[in-house]
């Protein structure tokens, strides 16, 4: 069972405290929903849990392994895959490039053979593009990279940040859709920070709301997305 | 017209160094955004290695494997120990250091080699080919120091292109949070690519030095010209330092050849300074089109 469990995450920069006293548990096999406005910290908890901030107290523990003071290398070893918004890809290498380097991880963790097939199959313009430099796709097809990249490394974990960003609604259903099968087949663990409330809570399982650094609200994403005050004071539809 | 021939061929040979020279200082510039200016100085070192080995009784080849093996060790240790406290700080803090790190270690070997004049030998004939009646200034020295110069870069082409550990380095050097959330370790990259840097700089080291005298600031011109062709090819590319380093050496073969030997510096600094006004970022540096 691959269980994230984060209890008591705090983290600052500077004076500003981003993260206050944070617990949330994300379950094997489902999706857990982050969603907030704007500053609400949702970017800094994936950061905090993938090792890239280090946070002033509280502890983020991997099937009760304490990941906490560990190095965002050894944190990636682990299985913990962090697919960071917009900026994830290396546009100076082409796009075999970067998922080999996904791959090159799978291998290291003894999870994948390394092949890149599986990603190419997921999704054909990367198949097509594979011989370019990353920096001629468009938003989508980067989207596609990142989260093709996350997968090849054979995650326990998969942290996503804002994978709806720029993107067409279709290929938001499209990428959405995938995420889903994946948890119900493989029984990867997600954790998805969203703004975009609404597309989030219909596949999520569980929703967690941030509000300053602290949680405000936590339950089934049924229940959030019903409730209509929850809706109109942090979540904006 | 044999004159012409001479020259060329002179410029091909000093041009290989300078290449070689100018790489080492891309690999650094690409993998960690420090200029070494200590490159030179960690060079001549080397050298000395190499020459200490040599005098002792052992061949040139045993003494250009120490001074390579030396190289890698020193570029390593360098990276650990001097570079990465001040990296992540201010830009310029990591350049100081490498500048302080010049004069420590051009005193060092002062005190440890002596600052006279010593010969190096050539692994090779000095004496230039006759080609019927006509004595060519291109020896089997130069030829050593092309090829030699070719092969490491053929053999730095196929690390960074066909090899899993080449691929993890260029990720460090591009986007150094990504390539950790990919499990990259990230400081054994840097201080990897500072170890091969030293290595080509040493190798440029050893083979300006073949047949020539070396003292403690033997290197410090050709710092200065393969900073012309880093500069010239564009700091951020490895095929730019080696059409650099080729165009610098050539040219200031003709500027010797044809306008006097004295030119050469002021040649090299007008090069530089028209490569700065008229293209900043040197002649191969891909446009910026980074982020989206």
């Amino acid at each position: 069972m691959s269980t994230l469990q984060i209890s008591g995450l705090t983290a600052a920069y500077g004076p500003v405290t981003a993260l206050d006293g944070v617990d949330v548990t994300a379950a094997k096999g489902q999706i857990t929903a982050v969603l907030g406005a704007n500053g609400a910290g949702k970017t800094t908890l994936l950061r905090t849990i993938s090792g890239l901030v280090r946070p002033t107290s509280g502890t983020v523990s991997l099937d009760g392994n304490d990941l906490t003071a560990a190095p965002a290398e050894t944190i990636a070893l682990a299985g913990i895959a962090h697919v960071p918004e917009g900026r994830g890809v290396i546009t100076e290498l082409t796009v075999e490039e970067n998922l080999r380097l996904g791959a090159l991880l799978g291998s290291a963790r003894k999870r994948t053979d390394g092949s890149l097939d599986m990603v190419y199959d997921l999704f054909p313009p990367l198949a097509e593009r594979r011989k370019r430099d990353a920096h001629t796709l468009s938003g989508g097809e980067r989207q596609m990279l990142v989260i093709g990249r996350a997968l090849l490394s054979g995650p326990e974990v998969l942290l996503l940040d804002e994978p709806s960003l720029g993107l067409a609604p279709r290929i938001v259903a499209q990428i959405f859709g995938l995420l889903r099968d994946l948890v119900d087949r493989d029984g990867v663990t997600v954790l998805l920070v969203e703004q975009n409330a609404r597309s989030a809570l219909s596949i999520a399982d569980i929703g967690i709301v941030l509000n300053l650094g602290k949680v405000v609200a936590r339950d089934d994403a049924a229940v959030l997305a019903a409730d209509d005050g929850l809706r109109h004071a942090y979540l904006g539809f | 017209m044999q004159q012409f021939l001479n020259v060329t061929l002179t410029g091909l040979g000093q041009g290989a160094i300078y290449a070689a020279f100018a790489l080492a200082l891309v690999l650094i510039w690409r993998s960690t955004r420090i200029v070494n200016f200590a490159q030179g100085a960690m060079a001549m070192f080397t050298t000395y290695l190499a020459l200490t080995v040599i005098e002792a009784g052992q061949s040139y080849w045993v003494g250009l494997i120490v001074a390579l093996a030396g190289g890698l060790l020193m570029g390593a240790v360098v990276e650990r120990l001097v570079i990465r406290p001040v990296e992540g700080g201010p830009e310029l803090n990591a350049v100081i250091v490498t500048l302080g790190l010049f004069v420590a270690i051009q005193a060092l070997a002062a005190i440890l080699f002596g600052s006279t004049f010593k010969s190096f030998p050539a692994p090779f004939d000095l004496r230039g080919f006759t080609v019927g009646e006509v004595n060519i200034a291109f020896t089997p020295n130069s030829i050593y120091v092309i090829l030699a110069v070719v092969v490491v870069m053929v053999a730095l082409v196929a690390l960074f292109r066909f090899t899993d550990l080449g691929l993890k380095m260029r990720a460090a050097a591009f986007s150094q949070e990504v390539s950790r959330l990919l499990g990259v370790r990230v400081g054994r990259m840097l201080t990897l690519g500072w170890a091969l840097a030293a290595v080509v700089g040493s190798l440029a080291g050893l083979l300006i030095a073949g047949g020539s005298l070396v003292y403690p600031a033997y290197m410090d011109g050709v710092v200065v010209f393969g900073f012309v062709a880093a500069t010239l090819g564009g700091l951020d590319s490895p095929g730019g330092a080696v059409v650099g380093g080729l165009s610098i050496g050539l040219l200031l073969s003709y500027v010797s050849g044809y306008l006097g030997s004295e030119l050469v510096a002021l040649a090299a600094l007008a090069i530089l300074v028209a490569v700065l006004l008229v293209r900043p970022q040197g002649i191969f540096a891909k446009a910026a089109a980074r982020r989206v």
